[in-house]
């Protein structure tokens, strides 16, 4: 990393740019929850699906085209989505369900579909023309 | 006492958390396993069960639990990792990150449930 990224400033800036990404990702969360309660393991979930195509889109189209700047995947990829997403809530809710073969499936499924999510985010980011640079 | 919005408090919770992240992420993760992001799910998964057994006020548990532990812990960053060490043929790698996230989660709720009711 170049003298830059270390100025004081801009190392206060990064932090302040993901503190307002994880502010909206959580509030967010926090709304996919309420909207869909009682379904709370079905809300993280949902979440966690959702996040991780934006993630997968994100991160890809920066290897892929890299039309998007810095400092927007630092907003919306290290602040938002990893916000926005959860792992602790996933853990414990599946230790609640107390039963192995729920427990079992609500892993299979969460870790099925968020791989599915950062699948079709990669395919999506891999379809932006290239010309559009 | 003014009442702060749920939300206000779980987006302060989760700003925090945030950035707690990326500061231990920086610090520890390495080429060979993201550490950082394997430490923030199991640490964020024993606090967050601390907070489930002990059953605080509705305030705590948003800023603590939904806001600070939530964004704190990360399942998107996880499963792409897991589909980058798949896409490089390290598919030993992919499903041993995996499990071992998993299994470290397991063992921290088992921690904290242990902590809660024995202390």
């Amino acid at each position: 990393m170049s003298s830059v990224t270390n100025h004081p400033l801009v190392r206060l800036e990064t932090l302040v740019l993901i503190a307002i990404g994880g502010f909206a990702g959580s509030n967010l969360r926090y709304v996919v929850g309420l909207l869909l309660a009682p379904q709370a393991i079905g809300a993280t979930l949902v979440v966690n699906t959702l996040g991780s195509f934006g993630l997968g889109f994100i991160l890809y189209e920066a290897e892929f085209t890299g039309l998007l700047a810095d400092r927007t995947r630092l907003i919306a990829a290290t602040g938002f989505l990893s916000s926005f997403t959860t792992y602790s809530t996933f853990a414990v809710q599946t230790a609640q369900l107390g039963d192995p073969f729920t427990m079992g499936v609500n892993v299979i499924a969460t870790h099925g579909l968020a791989v599915a999510g950062v699948l079709s985010g990669r395919w999506l980011a891999s379809k932006i023309p290239r010309g559009a640079q | 006492m003014t009442t702060v919005d749920p939300a206000h408090i779980v987006g302060t919770g989760g700003a925090l958390g945030a950035v707690l992240r990326y500061e231990l992420s920086m610090r520890i993760d390495t080429e060979e396993l993201p550490l950082g992001t394997l430490t923030v799910n199991v640490v964020g998964s024993f606090v967050l069960a601390l907070l489930a057994f002990v059953s605080p006020s509705e305030s705590l548990q948003l800023f603590f639990g939904t806001g600070a532990c939530g964004s704190f812990t990360t399942f998107s960053s996880f499963s792409y990792e897991i589909v980058r060490f798949w896409e490089a043929g390290e598919k030993i790698r992919a499903i041993g990150y995996s499990i071992g996230t998993l299994s470290g989660a397991g063992g921290a709720i088992g921690l904290a449930w242990l902590l809660a009711t024995f202390v």
